[in-house]
């Protein structure tokens, strides 16, 4: 891998990406040279019962034959059970090892590989080829910028998230110290979608509100507000603290219940429904004062 | 977000074809919004001939009900009208948040029930010309 983009999150998925190949060839043990790269895909392509194509977004700044953005066909050998993601590292393993995309879990709970597949935000790991239509078209997100093939920058979807105070406070505590601090179950209940979320940014990238106004919070971001602000732990004034964060200027009443966030959440959360609950709780709490 | 090249419409009205309901009941609510508003504005136009006297209104009404193309435009004001009443009454429940799992179908729903009410309103106004 040839990325040299000082980000975090770039960094490791370098290191990942050089752990992988360092397993893949202990497993191969073949020479890694290109005639060997081409010979292991002709052999599998040609073992394959059926293949599959794949059109994949090409962009890199910092190379001379990329900066014109393109789109490279692949053909892999189709298995039962291949994941998005899985034809991707097949297509990077045999074809081409510059092509540059995030993942680490391939379970749907790192939150690294939304990618735009097919005109739609889905995770790579959680997306089978068996039920796309083939091609099978695989871009970065919408409404990011690119920094390389899929990889495109989070930065400003990280700063959403961090803006709503991602994190448990409560100025309530249990008055034994030893005591804990329980949550009722029906409460659990309430928030329990609303946890799962793993920060993937596919709702963001999905919203047209988002894509036009920068400074609106997005999905991700209120669903994170929701998360705590209806976990009763936390208390009155804190819950008061976090209504004030959403229902600023660019916080939940940009929302236009287009329900683009709602159908592309990998982890089924239920966004818009989060969204108007939390408005409907800014409304409360500002009658109170009347 | 600013982009270090050019996608396009490509990511947006571009997709069309890959909108869910939700999202074209949000640009059709939009669109028929916008009609409306427009119909106002003629609508306050014909009305203020009333303003002269009784006569001119009535020969304005007259006279606009001759017009072929008057008699359509009516036709899809009415499917406008129904839309974004029937929509309106989709979001208000969203809103509420009430039956948000359905709120799909209730689109669909509002697009038949506006498609029949439309095509049954035909021959009332387009009868007698
Ligand atoms: S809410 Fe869903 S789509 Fe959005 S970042 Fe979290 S998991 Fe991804
Ligand atoms: S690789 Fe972790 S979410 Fe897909």
């Amino acid at each position: 891998m040839s990325t040299q983009i000082p980000e975090q999150e770039t960094e490791t998925e370098t290191e990942t990406d050089a752990e992988q190949e360092s397993s893949q060839t202990r497993r191969v043990s073949a020479e890694r040279t290109r005639a060997g790269m081409d010979q292991r895909a002709e052999d599998e392509l040609s073992d394959a019962d059926e293949t599959v194509e794949l059109k994949v977004f090409r962009y890199d700044p910092e190379v001379e034959g990329k900066k014109e953005p393109r789109f490279d066909s692949f053909e892999v050998p189709f298995t039962k059970g291949m994941t998005v993601l899985d034809a991707l590292i097949f297509a990077r393993d045999h074809f081409d090892s510059s092509l540059t995309f995030r993942h680490s879990c391939r379970q749907a709970i790192c939150g690294s590989d939304a990618l735009f597949v097919n005109g739609s935000q889905r995770l790579g790991c959680k997306t089978q080829m068996a039920d796309l239509e083939w091609p099978v078209r695989v871009e970065p997100l919408p409404h990011a910028e690119v920094v390389k093939d899929l990889v495109v920058d989070m930065e400003h979807f990280y700063d959403q998230m961090e803006s709503v105070e991602p994190y448990f406070q409560t100025e309530e505590l249990p008055s034994g110290e030893l005591d804990e601090q329980r949550q009722d179950r029906a409460n659990r209940e309430e928030i329990k979608m609303s946890t799962r979320c793993i920060w993937c940014g596919a709702c963001m990238s999905s919203c047209n509100v988002a894509a036009g106004d920068n400074e609106y919070l997005g999905p991700a971001a209120i669903n994170k507000a929701y998360r705590f602000a209806m976990d009763d732990r936390e208390g009155e004034d804190m819950t008061e603290h976090r209504l004030n964060i959403i229902e600023q200027e660019h916080g939940v009443w940009r929302c236009q219940t287009q329900f683009s966030c709602t159908e592309v959440c990998p982890k089924d959360i239920p966004l818009t429904e989060h969204i108007q609950e939390l408005k409907r709780e800014a409304v409360k709490s500002n009658l109170k004062f009347w | 977000m600013s982009q270090s090249y050019d996608r396009g419409l490509i990511e947006d009205f571009g997709r069309w074809r890959e909108f869910s309901a939700g999202m074209w009941a949000w640009v059709l609510h939009k669109f028929t919004g916008w009609v409306l508003v427009g119909y106002l504005f003629t609508h306050i136009a014909v009305l203020s001939t009333a303003t002269v006297d009784g006569g001119t209104y009535t020969a304005t009404l007259q006279g606009l009900e001759q017009v072929l193309v008057v008699r359509f435009l009516e036709v899809g004001l009415l499917a406008v009208a129904v839309f974004h009443i029937l929509n309106g009454i989709r979001l208000l429940f969203v809103d509420l948040g009430v039956g948000l799992g359905s709120q799909d179908v209730a689109f669909y729903a509002a697009l038949v029930l506006t498609a029949a009410i439309t095509v049954a309103s035909i021959p009332t106004f387009l009868g007698g010309f």
